[in-house]
């Protein structure tokens, strides 16, 4: 299952990567960590392992490592926005719950 | 779920921590420590599974103490150094303790509160409380495993201020963070949940070891009001001991009893008590100092007649306390019972009759301030998600304003302020012209911003040209019941719009408020005049603005000598405004005024004729 970005979600993503200058993609990635076990890492990608998966998607490369890749399966991030706030969301179909906040979650 | 932001390579933001945080009810007789785990409350037991800590400290000659039960232990044979009931000395001097002279301490009149001699040295009541917060911190971090982030401590309603920051103090000399302190029986309404009622008079009928409460609270909107406090500050737990005492001397009728006789069949007593609360007779079994055994059978009904007028000591509190708040039995949507003493049937029934209604019983009594305590360590730790049906008991700790021209702070949401709440205020530009609008919002209490916290910043744009002071930009400061602060800023007449949101007093300690309270005090003199500085110095700005417009635009109105005279006047202004005389340029001012008059006459001519010229009466409305 690929790791995909919604057309809004690419859309903003190559936004920030021009305006950042450089990057040759989105990195997506999974810590362990949070009061729920796991968190999501969600950066610009400077360069490409040669063990990390390559998704594309509207254009945006989605770079994910190998030990991230198997919770990630199947995901779309999201871009929305939340009152005054916006940003990402991951559209995870492994998650079987997170915290309260949503900053965390498990597997 | 929460929004993310792309980091930098290798930046990621740790997600949050379950933040630790406790509620701990510092009581007159016993102490509890209670914390928030998987959305539930409760209370935190020590190692041998106790939920209570007597509030007992004993000290010994090395400096070293016990706390609770080992201390409770050796009250008999260690009275002098073993201190009890340490709250009643909490902020007071020695002449507003009562019954001091029935303490078996060695007491020390000294400043603001009254000190023990105890054989480890001198100890003021703080100190002694320290060393209770300091166990059940211990207990805390063991049982949950990581340092706490703060805790929230109750205190009864009636506390003044010296014995609230006692309490404060003594957690701060115990390495706790006080995230707030809590009235106890708003801490008791909230572990029953009568915070998520929507509107009601509640009242807490709180009888302690050593102390009687009888609190009347009214919830709307989700803020409590203490609407009326009364009570007996030397009726409790322990006079109905001294009532089953008594008793017991009088049916055995022992030779002159010594300290430490009396304490142990004051702890017979209180056993004897306790055990009456669920049986028809206690037996009371003793043997004296001097070899004289004590054997009696107490039976329920005998208590009951004994300490008939103290059950009947609570109500007359209870009806002062009504009628203070003007309101009647009838208007009680509900009566909460807290402090162990309240499992007495004579009590329950008692206040039963009182109220026309059965008392909310379901919540250990011992355990219920502890628990509403957890619950709002829990929200003010940060730990309940965005979106969740809480509203905060409280009120804004420091003022919130936006600065002004010259660094000044405007108050636009004052202190104490009950949340939520939203407050506007309309501003106006300084400048002709001026499109858009710095807007920095600021929290303290202190008149210039530098002494201020700064919250945040935020631009309104798109502010059509006008003369100063011709915008109308309404600056609306809301804060809601999360305590989540947002600013926004609207102009008048285009209707363009901005805001920010942000979360005001977080990251604020309490040590951090009294500070800056105390400085916004002690610096009122200061501030006046720093105040009254800056706004010459911005009334200097406007001035050399406008007069600079003015030369720009008509300076051929002036002769040379009336144009080199305003010229000096002008930079005469502007070097003094750089210093800090306000004395020197309210003068500057008034002679850059007094210079430029004929200047406006005749600009003002000017811009008439050129009004009328070439124009015909009849053309002209007037």
């Amino acid at each position: 299952m690929p790791v995909t970005l919604t057309e809004k979600a690419a859309k903003h993503v190559s936004n920030f990567i021009a305006k950042r200058g450089k990057g040759v993609g989105l990195r997506l990635g999974v810590r362990t960590t949070g009061c729920s076990g796991m968190a999501y890492k969600l950066e610009f990608a400077d360069d490409v392992n040669p063990e990390d998966t390559l998704f594309e998607s509207h254009g945006v490369k989605v770079i994910v490592d190998p030990k991230s890749l198997p919770y990630l399966e199947g995901t779309e991030l999201d871009f929305a926005r939340e009152g005054l706030n916006e940003g990402f969301k991951f559209r995870n179909p492994n998650v079987k719950d997170e915290c309260g906040c949503g900053e965390s979650f498990n597997i | 779920m929460a929004l993310l932001q792309i980091s930098e390579p290798g930046m990621s933001r740790e997600p949050h921590q379950h933040r630790l945080a406790v509620g701990i009810d510092l009581g007159t007789t016993n102490s509890l420590v209670a914390t928030v785990r998987s959305g539930i409350a409760v209370v935190l037991n020590d190692a041998e599974g106790h939920a209570l800590l007597p509030s007992v400290v004993r000290y010994f000659p090395n400096g070293t103490t016990a706390v609770g039960y080992p201390a409770q232990a050796e009250l008999v044979c260690d009275p002098r150094n073993t201190v009890v009931s340490v709250k009643r000395f909490m902020g007071r001097g020695l002449k507003d303790v009562a019954h001091a002279e029935n303490c078996p301490y060695d007491f020390l009149d000294s400043p603001g509160m009254v000190q023990l001699r105890t054989c480890a040295g001198v100890k003021s009541p703080v100190e002694i409380s320290a060393e209770i917060l300091r166990t059940l911190r211990a207990r805390a971090e063991t049982a949950l495993s990581g340092e706490l982030v703060g805790a929230v401590i109750t205190v009864p309603a009636y506390f003044d201020d010296a014995q609230r920051q006692a309490t404060k103090d003594a957690a701060r000399l115990a390495g706790l963070n006080v995230l707030r302190l809590l009235n106890e029986p708003t801490a008791a309404a909230i572990a029953y949940g009568l915070d998520n009622a929507s509107e009601g008079v509640y009242a807490v009928f709180d009888l302690g070891g050593g102390t009687f409460d009888i609190s009347i609270l009214r919830l709307s909107k989700g803020v409590f009001e203490v609407l009326a406090t009364n009570g007996d500050a030397s009726l409790g737990g322990d006079d109905f001991d001294h009532r089953v005492f008594c008793w017991i001397v009088e049916q055995a009728r022992p030779a002159p009893l010594s300290d430490e006789d009396t304490r142990l069949l004051l702890t017979e007593a209180r056993e004897a008590k306790e055990h009456l609360s669920s049986h028809n007779e206690a037996r009371i079994t003793a043997r004296l100092g001097t070899g004289e055994l004590i054997d009696n059978t107490l039976p329920l009904k005998t208590y009951a007649e004994v300490t008939r007028t103290l059950v009947q000591k609570t109500i007359a509190p209870v009806k002062k306390a009504l009628r203070d708040a003007g309101l009647t039995v009838d208007d009680v949507n509900g009566v909460v019972m807290v402090g162990g003493a309240t499992r007495m049937p004579q009590i329950q029934q008692a206040v039963a009759e009182f109220f026309k209604q059965a008392p909310l019983n379901n919540l250990d009594p011992d355990k219920v301030v502890a628990l509403g305590a957890a619950i709002q360590a829990d929200v003010l730790a940060g730990n309940r998600p965005a979106g969740d049906d809480w509203l905060l008991l409280d009120v804004i700790p420091l003022s919130l304003g936006l600065e002004t021209m010259g660094g000044l702070v405007e108050r636009v949401i004052p202190r104490n302020s009950t949340i939520p709440i939203a407050k506007a205020q309309e501003f106006t530009t300084f400048k002709d012209g001026q499109t858009a609008m710095a807007i920095h919002v600021v929290q303290g209490e202190r008149e210039l911003v530098s002494d201020c916290r700064s919250l945040a910043r935020f631009e309104l744009r798109g502010i059509p040209p006008m003369v100063a002071g011709a915008a109308r930009i309404r600056v609306t400061f809301q804060v809601d019941a999360d305590g989540l602060l947002s600013v926004s800023a609207r102009e008048a007449t285009t209707g363009v719009e901005a805001a920010v949101a942000v979360k005001p007093s977080y990251g604020l300690s309490d040590g951090e408020i009294t500070q800056m309270l105390q400085d916004s005090v002690s610096h009122s003199g200061d501030d006046a005049q720093a105040r009254a500085l800056n706004e010459q110095r911005v009334e200097a700005r406007r001035m050399e603005e406008a007069v600079t417009a003015a030369l720009a635009a008509d300076a051929d109105l002036l002769t040379p000598a009336e144009l080199a005279d305003i010229r000096a006047a002008l930079a005469a202004l502007v070097e003094v405004a750089s210093g800090s005389d306000r004395g020197a340029i309210t003068t500057a001012l008034e002679r850059v005024n007094k210079i430029t008059e004929p200047f406006a006459a005749r600009r003002m001519d000017r811009s008439i004729d050129q009004a009328f010229k070439g124009k015909k009466l009849e053309d002209m409305k007037i």
